[in-house]
């Protein structure tokens, strides 16, 4: 996906098993200070339609 | 050129004759120049129908898909890697098959040819290293190597892989043919730079999905780009849906897509999608060393667990 032109970071892979709750609140807490600091995605968003 | 012709005309009839086969998966004229189709001929009177030259580069793969019968198939190198894409996952049995394999020097890129004429090409005649465009008013000769496909200057598997009887005699491969100089070229990027590099390639489509159609690996019996319920994708021009459309395409051509080019062949504007599936190609070649289609005896590193797997990516 990078390849092709997403932001670096915008996605974001993790093995979590479903005994590792901490894990999982790092992970989640160290993703979404990620992508907020990359700000809202540009790619992929639709606009409506521009009526007169 | 006409030898191969005869040679496979010949095999397909005997085929036929003898009963080892129902059908014979081949190519025959085109209604129009340089655009061969496919023919399946089922009784050897059908057989002089055939024929081989360089307008031959829709991938036949394409027509074995959840195939009963028992068939011979005309296949090049490409097509062969495809024929064992296709037996691997089970679309169709090896023992159904009497692959008839063609060593080949590449296809003539029909574009490339128009582009050089100054109007409507009414036929082509080649020989073994020359194609000759005539019409109205003009006759242009072109050596083969200088109007090949794309893939096919890069290609390094011209012989098929697999074959039961063969159409001629074996090729040499190119060698030291650097595959992915473009791939290299968009990986140099920026992001920034790189979505505007796919935005301008993709920016011509129609969604006409000719490239789906025209790809030996793209049989879903319904595409996702089809369905309703759920409707993942919008069906528009917009520029959003074009691109889910043509990344989600190349993405499952991962592992399988052995750069035969009947996307790009098939494209009624001229996009270069295999930019899509050549960076995937690419990858799986470093990261697993894998060439889609050379063997039916490993499975594609997509459909296996191997302790050394790449995984860096994961958190």
């Amino acid at each position: 996906m990078e390849h092709m032109g997403i932001e670096p970071g915008r996605l974001q892979f993790s093995w979590i098993s479903s005994a590792e709750s901490t894990k999982f609140v790092d992970v989640v807490t160290q993703v979404t200070a990620a992508i907020k600091a990359l700000g809202p995605n540009s790619a992929f968003t639709k606009k409506l339609a521009e009526v007169a | 050129m006409q030898s191969t012709a005869d040679k496979i005309r010949e095999i397909a009839g005997r085929l036929l004759q003898s009963g080892a086969v129902d059908m014979v998966i081949g190519f025959r004229k085109g209604t129009v120049p340089m655009m061969n189709e496919p023919h399946v001929a089922k009784t050897p009177a059908e057989v002089a129908r055939l024929v081989w030259d360089s307008h031959c580069g829709i991938n036949l793969a394409n027509y074995l898909t959840d195939r009963k019968e028992k068939i011979g198939i005309v296949a090049k190198g490409c097509d062969s890697r495809n024929i064992v894409t296709h037996v691997i996952e089970n679309k169709i049995k090896r023992e159904q098959l009497v692959v008839i394999g063609v060593p080949c020097r590449g296809m003539a890129d029909k574009r490339k040819i128009a582009m050089k004429c100054p109007g409507e090409i009414t036929e082509v005649v080649e020989t073994e290293t020359e194609l000759t465009a005539t019409g109205n008013g003009f006759s242009q000769t072109f050596s083969k190597k200088d109007v090949l496909q794309h893939n096919c200057t890069l290609c390094v598997h011209r012989n098929p892989v697999i074959h039961d009887e063969l159409a001629g005699d074996p090729v040499p491969e190119q060698t030291g043919v650097d595959r992915y100089a473009d791939v290299r070229a968009v990986e140099a990027m920026t992001p920034e730079q790189r979505w505007k590099y796919f935005e301008d390639l993709i920016a011509p489509c129609v969604r006409c999905y000719a490239c789906r159609n025209a790809c030996p690996l793209c049989y879903c019996p319904t595409c996702f780009v089809d369905e309703s319920r759920p409707q993942w994708v919008g069906k528009g021009q917009e520029p959003s849906d074009v691109r889910t459309f043509h990344f989600l395409r190349a993405y499952h051509c991962a592992g399988r897509c052995t750069d035969c080019g009947a996307c790009e062949r098939a494209c009624p504007v001229g996009i270069n999608m295999r930019m899509f599936t050549k960076k995937l190609e690419k990858d799986c070649l470093d990261l697993f060393g894998w060439e889609a289609g050379l063997t039916l005896d490993v499975r594609p590193p997509l459909d296996v667990y191997r302790p050394g797997d790449p995984n860096d990516f994961i958190k």
